[in-house]
């Protein structure tokens, strides 16, 4: 069983949802987004992603946007990205970690070779933003072949017609875009939300985690209660950024902020109980 | 090219929306049924006579088409000069700056609004680089009544107020984008961004042959009356089909809109010119074909401009039009079938020929045009005097004077 689908397992056995923070590597520097990744299952995380810096994020809003371009001035590539998960992998070898980015920089890394190092650096899942169902043959192979979960998208605009045909591309767990837009711009309203996720439920058995606008400890616990699991992204980094210098260095306790942050958010998923 | 051509190079793209390798869907989830949507909506519109009936309404009495073939003839002259005897082939210009809103932009752009009103959308996003496109979306929208917003570059902005001002006078709002290098890659990224934020109203209407499919096919077809026209063109005046074609690729609208009649055609040949911006050899330029390498960008897989990691760089040129790192797929699969030949010319080399052609065709044409003449200055005295070039004039150069006045060390 891969990690994913052991974690959400033991997650489900003992009623409790999923708290999936994530962080874009070597933002702003390597050794502080090392940091924070290692600090995060202590503080709650049950899953991670890690965002692969892109010049070019076509889905995400100005926060993720800054956040890759500090990462990549600090010489993030995927290489890079692929070491900070083997490092991790030496403590912790049960917290899955899903790598999420575009499509050129694997491309351009060769997408069997990347498949490969990715799985035997230890990560789990990949959602590649820009390869939807319709051109998942460049990667679906190469991922299987390696065991590499494919995470895929569901948005609002993925009509009934559709779904079965995302759905059956996905496997790990279901991203649910919560909104129609870019990431850390607007948030979804409970009604959408409740209305949704039922709707994706009746096609698959799988887990859903709900992303895209989840930002407060308030809105996480509702999307876990909605869902299997809730992401949150963009008011994490917006906690990093407010702790660098001018310099655009982290300061000394931008690290624990937003560990604080992870705490506080997870302890709020956490609190949300589901029948076992 | 010992590669066998296939029977005809006018089928594609497949349903997958390839040509070859090239193209494709690239878009986000959120995207997706939209893109599909708008497929299912332009293979209707293609097969409806109407729409096609009131496209052409639209090009005849509102863009002022059929544009003339124009034979450059002290052009030609001058370039004899200096040519070896009986060498120095005849130059056409296709002139479709002469347009409505001074390009051959306009002519997708009427031909995607017309689907855009089909679709039931009431507003309409563009990006765009020169300000070009932007112009024809923001005319297009005034005759139509669709509110307009036109994502440009900040440093664009910069460069084409006169663009940015008319854009504004057609009563579009014009949204600098300040992310990356704030030139046409970023605007596109916005408008992208923007649309995915306001799928249900609103449809993006894209400038060149590049994007998800269908938009490099749907553009192309638009911009294909450019070589229909020309075929015929060309037939009256000499009788018989040019012996080259030339025009300057940025995206490569233009370039495909003259090319693409002409495919099967194998005593065609074809140029398309990148702007080799300081030279290839620098690291400012935007050949993406002559310099570049297969990726994925903005929803299709072409040749971009990229580093060892994938990470896209900034194009450079002088015309900023053709300052973007990719190029459209069908031109990625025609310059590896062999069929078009992908040349450069520099900034230097534009700005020179921009000077003759104003002096001696009284045609003050624009930067990224001037860069398909900087080749044609090269080509034609390598050809035989009995031989004919038609070079597509795609847009006049008001647009570029300061510009051209800045670099030549004028004060307006």
């Amino acid at each position: 069983m891969s990690r994913i689908a052991a974690r959400f397992a033991a997650l489900k056995q003992e009623g409790r949802k999923a708290f999936i923070p994530f962080l874009e590597a070597y933002d702003p520097d390597p050794a502080t987004s090392m940091a924070l990744l290692r600090g995060f299952p202590r503080a709650g995380a049950d899953l991670i992603e890690i965002g692969v810096p892109f010049t070019d994020p076509m889905a995400d809003g100005p926060t993720v946007q800054r956040a890759g371009q500090r990462a990549l001035k600090a010489g993030a590539t995927l290489a890079g990205t692929l070491a900070m998960v083997r490092d991790f992998r030496r403590e912790d070898d049960a917290t899955p970690i899903i790598l999420m980015g575009y499509y050129n920089p694997i491309l351009s890394y060769g997408v069997e070779r990347f498949c490969t190092d990715a799985a035997a650096s230890g990560v789990d899942g990949l959602i590649i933003v820009d390869v939807p169902p319709e051109e998942a043959d460049e990667v679906e192979p190469a991922a299987r072949a390696n065991g590499l979960d494919l995470i895929r998208l569901v948005a609002p605009t993925t009509d009934e017609e559709r779904l079965p045909r995302v759905l059956a591309a996905t496997t790990g767990f279901v991203y649910y875009v919560a909104i129609t837009g870019i990431t850390g711009t607007r948030s979804a309203t409970t009604e959408a939300l409740a209305a949704a996720i039922p709707r994706v439920r009746r096609h698959t058995a799988l887990p859903i985690a709900i992303g895209f606008g989840v930002r407060t400890p308030e809105q996480a616990a509702e999307a876990a209660r909605i869902a299997d699991g809730a992401v949150v992204a963009s008011a994490l980094i917006d906690t990093l950024a407010a702790n660098l210098d001018e310099q655009g260095r982290a300061k000394p306790d931008a690290v624990r902020k937003v560990l604080d942050q992870v705490r506080e958010l997870a302890e709020a998923v956490h609190a949300v109980t589901a029948p076992a | 090219m010992n590669k066998p051509l296939p029977n005809s190079l006018r089928q594609g793209p497949d349903a997958r929306g390839r040509f070859g390798p090239f193209g494709g869907r690239f878009v986000a989830e959120t995207l997706m049924p939209l893109i599909l949507e708008v497929e299912r909506a332009y293979d209707a519109a293609k097969k409806d006579a109407a729409f096609q009936a009131e496209w052409r309404r639209l090009l005849t009495h509102y863009v002022g088409r059929p544009s003339p073939l124009w034979f450059a003839e002290r052009l030609t002259a001058h370039l004899r000069k200096a040519a070896a005897p009986g060498m120095g082939a005849k130059v056409y210009f296709k002139r479709d700056e002469l347009n409505h809103t001074g390009a051959h932009k306009i002519n997708a752009v009427l031909g995607q609004i017309l689907l855009a009103k089909r679709m039931g959308k009431t507003r309409i996003i563009a990006e765009t680089g020169a300000g070009q496109h932007g112009v024809a979306t923001a005319t297009a929208c005034a005759l139509f009544d669709l509110p307009c917003t036109v994502f440009m570059g900040a440093t664009d902005v910069e460069r084409q107020q006169p663009n940015v001002f008319r854009m504004k006078l057609l009563g579009a709002e014009v949204v600098p984008v300040t992310s990356g290098a704030a030139t046409l890659k970023d605007a596109m990224n916005e408008a992208l961004r923007h649309w995915v934020a306001n799928v249900q109203d609103t449809y993006y209407c894209i400038g060149t042959v590049a994007g998800p499919h269908p938009y490099p096919a749907m553009v192309r077809d638009f911009q294909s009356v450019i070589g229909e026209e020309a075929r015929e063109q060309m037939m009256e005046a000499e009788g018989r089909l040019p012996d080259a074609l030339v025009a300057a690729i940025g995206g490569g609208s233009n370039a495909m809109g003259l090319f693409f009649p002409f495919l099967d055609d194998e005593t065609v040949a074809m140029y398309g010119v990148e702007a080799a911006g300081r030279g290839v050899d620098t690291e400012e330029h935007a050949a993406s074909l002559t310099k570049g390498r297969p990726g994925v960008l903005h929803g299709n897989r072409t040749y971009l401009l990229q580093d060892e990691f994938g990470q896209i760089l900034e194009a450079h040129s002088i015309s900023a039009g053709l300052d973007y790192p990719g190029v459209g797929p069908e031109h990625a699969w025609l310059h590896e079938l062999g069929r078009v030949n992908y040349v450069h010319a520099t900034d230097d080399e534009a700005l020179a020929a921009f000077q003759l052609c104003s002096r001696l065709e009284g045609i003050i044409p624009a930067l990224e045009p001037a860069h398909a003449l900087a080749y044609v200055m090269r080509q034609a005295p390598a050809m035989p005097a009995d031989k004919v070039i038609v070079m597509n004039m795609c847009g006049r150069g008001d647009k570029d004077i300061f510009t051209v006045a800045r670099h030549l060390g004028v004060k307006l």
